[in-house]
């Protein structure tokens, strides 16, 4: 098919949501298509497509990612957690609990986005202030709430964090 | 009794119910339309104009089609025998474009292939040569111009469906509209103080965040169609008569919808989508990005002069206003958002002499259509900022000047109409009470303004809703309504409704998706219309059922149905007491069965007398402006949900607060900047909507509940209304702040350090002179 050197597609192997998966992916496709598109995994949304909603957020090795602009083939090796890997079983997540409870959410496009931005700043600083959550949460875009029940959602998941000491899947671990 | 707007004693009596949606939402599982798949569904890729006016001369497919994973490239010349245009008002829009293109990325063609990588490689490969026509940008332009954007007539076979005649075109007006009383010349004469306030209201972009897509699976015989579209019923109408098939063969199914605001009423992509499905006979998705999206749909611009005459108590003895909408390339529902401007700009204000007249202008960029508040923000723009302007002149405190020209509850907004059904007087004074009571003391560097603004809405909540309760063996419901859930919480509340009519807990009630296979008919979910219209619809609906429960208690019984009655739950029939399931049950014979309720409404009775509410608006903010980067910040933003009884108080104010939200956004960020023929602007790098760090430091968020309205339990709408006086108190406040009145938003920080200049220069306001 291609005339130059550079391969179509390759075969990737990386960790999602603590299974090990193993596909051949098109240089050309990104994370968030080879999540949503090829291992339905729609929990992941894309809005923007240029990194600046933070709705396709996935943790890759600890860290958020904007899924919409990294590419497939650079999860080779990786571990990935979505919002689908944050339940167990019947029991959700304590930031997926506290954004239900606080009613952080409306039309939810945005919501998958914001937990795993959410996930992700409570490893790094498991007692946020205010000011620390705005900060963390500044490239993560809703249109419906006006953010102020974001806020109280994720001041919420902190301490249910704090009280449950609930290791979270995917964060905190050592990067491979 | 406590005062209805002490925002420490709302709504403690009740709890609100969890969202229905919450686990959903929260697990990633909610279904969207940009979801959903078919079995062997193929992908099209949207070629589109790369400038504003010009005639196609040809369309160059042949490389497209030869490219990998291509089935097929559509054009306006491969429709075949389907119909050519939509438009539920003008049927103006051709699914794709006929002879000529109106706008930037107006859709030329379709690429239709096997993935999207491979249609959109190929769109790059459809060339179009194009004659030049003069291109029309603004409405001042348009107007002026003899180039005729639409030189045709749309009165044919193929015309709108919602009663406002087209006329052949004279000119580039898309619509006109006009409202008055009284003799406004001869009292502006006699005024002891005329004022006048001019403003332009920015192009804006609603950005959902799921922008529109659709997935079309057609057949002989039948159209299956998944989108994002907050009116189902009213895009089937559209695609049954596209494809000259009957409505019950055009399914439009929508499942949750990724944000709406009014942005996606009516028909986007769906006949681009159907059409290419019947070309390559597979199912096939149409998605867009956000340029495409900003491509599709925006709300209409406006440039509004009032004049307002007042007497020396400062009451109003005449307004006179002109509206002019940039209304862009195709009406859709600017005709209609024009009529409600019209309506709406002069306030809820006792005026005995009015005139106003508005002009919707067609011009060559992306053509407009309902947004959030619908034509009453443009209106309050100038309206509004006008009332401060003359409080100023008068020296007359602004909310006193209100005060005294508020129309009291009952009062007639216009004659033929409900009369108000709110409280505005005391609104207001509890937005200025919370107002003062957090005002920031003064701080180097920082010029702060304190503003309120109040507007009132002739909700264009047709009255034309229907649902069904289905009620099963063991007693719970399941509830059918085509009411889209677009984050609103209209599933919900709905549920809500039907569990309190029947003395059920709400977990016992189940509510589906929209979808015009099954449910039934709905006029639209817009206008804030859902809790009252349709939340009447519902309690019909369950007293129908309550009806048909007796009746089958009657005939089991063997006694008259006047001999039954029912009541807290259950069924009260020769002496016994006897739930509803045990009646159903027994009716049947069996552990099976059920018991159907309908529920209509229509314009008729309670619902006879159009509006079926006011939806009104009342906040206040004060804002800070740093000196030196002229950047404004909301200090505190002050709400009122006048929602007569907020049966989910926790989702009213979460409307309050999202829609006060998005007025921010276009009082201080958001506008679609053309530049020549092009939108430059078409991302959200560039097109800059609310985020996290934006929010308002304080937001004060009051219920007013004083059961004035048509609705279920007293209730009215909300949604629109507290964005509808955002844009204008941000002006006004800005203003005060810098000493100069703004006549364009957004106050982004480039315009307002240049209003801080030009007042040193100049001050206007009493405060900045002295």
């Amino acid at each position: 098919m291609t005339e130059s050197a550079a391969p179509a597609s390759m075969v990737i192997a990386f960790k999602l949501n603590g299974r090990r998966v193993e596909v051949l992916a098109p240089v050309r496709l990104t994370a968030a298509e080879l999540l949503r598109d090829r291992l339905g995994l729609t929990g992941t949304k894309v809005s923007c497509g240029i990194q600046v909603c933070g709705a396709c957020t996935v943790l890759v090795d600890g860290e958020p990612a904007s899924s919409c602009c990294l590419l497939a083939v650079d999860l080779d090796g990786t571990e990935v957690v979505t919002v689908e890997g944050l339940a167990r079983r019947r029991e959700l997540h304590p930031v997926q609990e506290a954004f239900a409870a606080a009613n952080a959410l409306q039309c939810g496009y945005c919501t998958p986005g914001f937990v795993m931005m959410t996930v992700a700043l409570l490893a790094a600083n498991p007692e946020p202030d205010r000011a620390a959550v705005r900060e963390w949460l500044d490239g993560n875009l809703c249109r419906c709430t006006g953010y102020a029940p974001i806020e109280t959602a994720v001041m919420l998941a902190a301490d249910r964090t704090a009280e449950t000491e609930r290791p979270d899947p995917g964060v905190g671990r050592t990067a491979s | 009794m406590t005062d209805p707007t002490d925002p420490t004693a709302q709504a403690a009596d009740r709890a609100t119910s969890p969202r229905r949606d919450a686990w959903d939402k929260v697990t990633g599982r909610a279904r969207y339309a940009s979801d959903a798949t078919a079995a062997n569904m193929a992908h099209a890729a949207v070629v589109r104009a790369d400038r504003a006016h010009a005639r196609i001369v040809a369309v160059d497919a042949d490389e497209a089609r030869r490219a990998p994973g291509v089935l097929g490239v559509i054009t306006a010349d491969d429709l075949g025998d389907l119909g050519r245009r939509f438009g539920h008002i003008v049927c103006d829009h051709p699914i794709l474009a006929q002879g000529k293109v109106r706008y930037y990325g107006e859709p030329v063609a379709a690429v239709v292939a096997e993935t999207p990588h491979e249609a959109a490689d190929a769109a790059e490969l459809v060339w179009v040569d194009y004659e030049d026509l003069p291109a029309l940008t603004t409405a001042t332009e348009a107007l002026a111009s003899e180039t005729l954007i639409h030189e045709e007539s749309y009165a044919g076979p193929e015309r709108g469906f919602l009663g406002v005649k087209p006329e052949a075109a004279a000119d580039n007006a898309a619509h006109r509209a006009e409202l008055g009383w009284g003799e406004v010349d001869a009292a502006l004469a006699d005024a002891a103080e005329t004022v006048e306030t001019a403003t332009r209201f920015p192009l804006v972009y609603g950005y959902a965040m799921e922008t529109y897509n659709a997935l079309a699976d057609w057949q002989p015989g039948g159209l299956h169609v998944v989108s994002t579209a907050q009116h189902p019923l009213m895009v089937r109408k559209e695609l049954a008569r596209i494809f000259s098939l009957p409505l019950a063969a055009v399914r439009v199914e929508v499942p949750y919808i990724g944000g709406g605001y009014g942005s996606k009423s009516y028909t986007k992509l769906e006949p681009l989508a159907a059409a290419a499905s019947w070309a390559v006979g597979r199912p096939v998705r149409v998605g867009t990005d956000v340029e495409g999206a900003m491509h599709t749909t925006r709300a209409d611009g406006a440039e509004v002069t009032v004049r307002t005459g007042f007497d020396s108590e400062g009451r109003i003895i005449a307004r006179d206003i002109d509206i002019v909408f940039d209304t862009g390339a195709y009406a859709d529902n600017s005709p209609l958002v024009l009529t409600k401007s019209v309506n709406r700009c002069f306030g809820p204000y006792r005026v005995p002499n009015l005139q106003v007249r508005g002009t919707a202008v067609y011009t060559n960029t992306t053509p407009a259509s309902s947004y959030r508040g619908f034509g009453a923000p443009q209106g309050a723009l100038a309206g509004e900022l006008n009332m401060d302007m003359a409080a100023e002149r008068l020296g007359i405190d602004p909310v006193e000047l209100r005060r005294r020209n508020l129309l009291p509850p009952g009062g007639t907004v216009i004659s033929g109409k409900r009369g108000l059904d709110a409280d505005l007087t005391a609104d207001l004074d509890a937005v200025a009470a919370e107002l003062d009571r957090h005002a920031l003391p003064d701080e180097p560097g920082v010029r702060r303004g304190r503003a309120v603004a109040v507007t009132a809405s002739d909700a264009g909540a047709s009255p034309i809703s229907t649902a069904q309760v289905r009620m099963h063996a063991d007693g719970s419901v399941t509830l059918l309504t085509s009411s889209t859930e677009m984050g609103q919480g209209s599933r919900t509340a709905l549920a809500e409704i039907a569990a309190r009519e029947l003395g059920l807990e709400a977990a016992a009630v189940a509510v589906g998706q929209s979808d015009t296979l099954y449910t039934p008919f709905e006029w639209t979910t817009g206008a804030s219309r859902t809790t009252t219209v349709v939340g009447l619809a519902v309690k019909a609906a369950c007293e129908d059922l309550q009806r048909r429960l007796r009746a089958m208690a009657a005939e089991s019984a063997g006694i008259g149905p006047e001999e039954v009655t029912s009541g807290g739950g259950s069924i009260q029939a020769a002496g016994t007491d006897r739930e509803p399931a045990a009646v159903i049950r027994e009716w049947f014979g069996a552990d099976a069965g059920e018991a159907v309720g309908i529920g209509i409404v229509r314009g008729h009775g309670e619902t006879a007398l159009l509006p079926p509410f006011w939806e009104i608006g009342a906040v206040g903010v004060e804002v800070a402006v740093d000196e030196i980067t002229g950047e404004v910040a909301v200090e505190h933003l002050v709400t009122v949900g006048d929602v007569g009884r907020a049966i989910e108080p926790d989702l009213v104010k979460g409307q309050d607060l999202g829609a006060a939200t998005q007025g921010l956004g276009i009082a201080l960020w958001e506008e679609m900047v053309y530049e020549g023929e092009q939108l430059t602007n078409p991302n959200l790098v560039e097109y800059r909507v609310p985020r996290f760090t934006d929010a308002p430091r304080r937001v004060t968020s009051l219920l007013a509940e004083r059961g004035d309205g048509a609705g279920p339990f007293g209730a009215k709408g909300a949604g629109e209304g507290a964005l509808n006086p955002v844009p204008a108190a941000v002006a006004a406040a800005v203003g005060r702040a810098v000493g100069v009145w703004p006549t364009e938003l957004p106050l982004t920080p480039a315009r307002v350090w240049a209003l801080l200049k030009s007042a040193s220069e100049e001050p206007q306001t009493a405060e900045a002179r002295a």
